[in-house]
């Protein structure tokens, strides 16, 4: 059955189509590689799935339920960068992925507290951060510091990890090691992974399914009349890069007539 | 070489930061030495020695009239002012700046409301103030408060408004709400850039303490200056300028310590 189900969606600034008549249906567990050109609407459906944004139409269910219309704890997020609290430590960014939702105040009692410290160094030794437990995110390299996010983001235990071009920042030597540890850390928790990425190496490296944003139709003379959608996906476990071009739209609905464009008034 | 690449050295940076102190306090002895060589009695311009002979009696000597030792005592009632003015308005300017940063929907309803009112000029309401308050403390501290808050206010909301979107969307996936957001995010980024903001406002609010007490007062550095003025006292007015000076030299210099240990997290160096 299926984890995380997109049907149909929309989304369109100020009347422009950025994504359109997107269809995904994701089973609990699996790791979707997200790729495309730049500009094509992966942040952006990236955003959606997180409910940062709203669609203008269309549906995202996670386990059965539509999205409420802000994020909360059952999707994590980590971004390529910003993600941890800066003036926060090491440590304290892993607690406060315990004590922020606590309650309204975000505070926890002693007790709970110091649960959540154990926790927390526990998680540091298992991500090797432990010896920089009290420093602050900006004495970090970045692979540190999204070794750290992606921690922080699991300690919260969502249901479903998005990954917005989390490794784009780094070297390649740490972007293998941070596919490992990512490799590593989604076996031990079994969740729905949707990850962006500018690297195919990466997305079918880690992928269990490679979708690819693009544009269908394209107007040469009105470049933005039309917007993104999937246009392959592809199976990344078993090696099925397609020798023969695919089908364009597979995913598609049947092309339905161009919306009627507002004319210029007089 | 060129002009932009010339830098100095150690000792020639100290020397060049003094050079300026030096050349005004030059020109202030020369000045008053040819104003004192046409007019023994010249009063514009008293000679240095006679400022160190003024300030030391100031510092030292209990006043005839009222027995208190003028420097401290107008000290202490100018700077209870000034704190409690600075205080009251960084305290309304932290809750009011989070507050109008972090929720939009008080940005639309309070963001004009605060920049037309930080247009009022503060010293065209003392009146009213004096009106409102009588001539005690309040009107005094009221002025202070009511010159800053604003500016503080839009300067805080600015700086919360401009926290990454993504730490914000972070704490809402970690299940935060819209409080915790400010008192564990927003709050501990925003006190370094409030006492920032304060260093700034400091010169205004020594501004309306003066104007403050020079009006109505009977102790202060500022009631001070604007009295002895009338006897032409240059020299308590020249000591008091110079303390005046320090005081918030020294004041400037306290507050950017305690933002910068505010922000350790900021540096890089663990």
């Amino acid at each position: 059955m299926s984890h995380v189900s997109v049907e149909n969606l929309h989304l369109a600034y100020a009347g422009r189509p950025v994504l359109e008549r997107v269809n995904l249906s994701v089973s609990e567990g699996e790791f979707v590689s997200i790729v495309g050109a730049s500009g094509c609407g992966k942040s952006s459906f990236l955003r959606l799935l997180l409910d940062q944004e709203r669609p203008t139409r269309g549906t995202i269910t996670v386990a059965g339920a539509p999205l409420k219309g802000e994020p909360d704890r059952s999707r994590g997020i980590v971004f390529q960068r910003y993600s941890v609290f800066p003036h926060m430590t090491v440590r304290g960014n892993l607690i406060a992925a315990d004590s922020l939702g606590a309650n309204r105040l975000g505070l926890l009692g002693p007790r709970a507290r110091r649960a959540a410290r154990a926790r927390a160094d526990e998680a540091l030794d298992r991500i090797g951060l432990a010896h920089v437990a009290d420093a602050y995110p900006a004495a970090l390299s970045g692979g540190m510091q999204q070794r750290l996010a992606i921690a922080q983001a699991l300690a919260a235990r969502p249901r479903v990890l998005l990954l917005d071009e989390p490794f784009g920042a780094l070297d390649p030597g740490t972007r293998t090691a941070m596919h490992g540890f990512l490799d590593e850390m989604r076996r031990a928790t079994g969740m729905t992974v949707f990850m962006v990425s500018h690297d195919l190496a990466e997305a079918f490296k880690l992928g269990d399914r490679v979708v690819v944003f693009d544009k269908p139709r394209w107007d040469p003379h009105d470049p933005t009349a039309y917007g993104a959608t999937i246009t392959l996906d592809l199976d990344a476990r078993t090696r099925a890069i397609p020798d023969t071009p695919p089908q364009e739209t597979p995913h598609a609905a049947p092309l339905a007539p161009p919306p009627p464009r507002p004319r210029a008034a007089g | 070489m060129r002009w932009i690449n010339r830098r100095p050295g150690r000792a020639g940076a100290v020397g060049l930061a003094l050079l300026p102190f030096v050349l005004v306090i030059a020109l202030y002895a020369a000045a008053s030495e040819a104003r004192r060589a046409v007019n023994p009695a010249d009063r514009l311009l008293p000679a240095p020695a006679q400022l160190i002979e003024t300030a030391t009696r100031l510092a030292s000597e209990p006043d005839r009239r009222s027995g208190r030792i003028l420097l401290w005592s107008d000290t202490a009632a100018s700077l209870q002012r000034l704190a409690a003015g600075v205080a009251i308005a960084a305290g309304i300017a932290l809750v009011a700046g989070l507050a109008i940063g972090l929720l939009p929907l008080l940005q639309a309803g309070l963001g004009g409301f605060v920049a037309a009112v930080s247009m009022v000029p503060p010293l065209a309401v003392l009146p009213i103030l004096f009106i409102v308050f009588g001539l005690g403390e309040g009107a005094k501290i009221a002025l202070i408060a009511i010159g800053i808050t604003p500016f503080l206010i839009r300067d805080l909301a600015a700086r919360t408004a401009e926290i990454p979107r993504e730490q914000l969307v972070k704490a809402q996936t970690l299940g935060a709400s819209s409080l915790a957001i400010a008192l564990h995010v927003a709050l501990p980024q925003m006190l370094p850039r409030l006492i920032g903001a304060v260093r700034l406002a400091l010169g205004p609010a020594w501004l309306f303490l003066i104007a403050a007490e020079a009006i109505a007062s009977d102790a202060g550095l500022g009631y001070r200056i604007f009295l002895v003025r009338r006897f032409f006292a240059m020299d308590v007015i020249l000591v008091y300028v110079l303390w005046i000076t320090a005081l918030a030299f020294l004041l400037d210099l306290a507050l950017r310590w305690l933002a910068r240990r505010l922000s350790r997290w900021a540096e890089a160096a663990p």
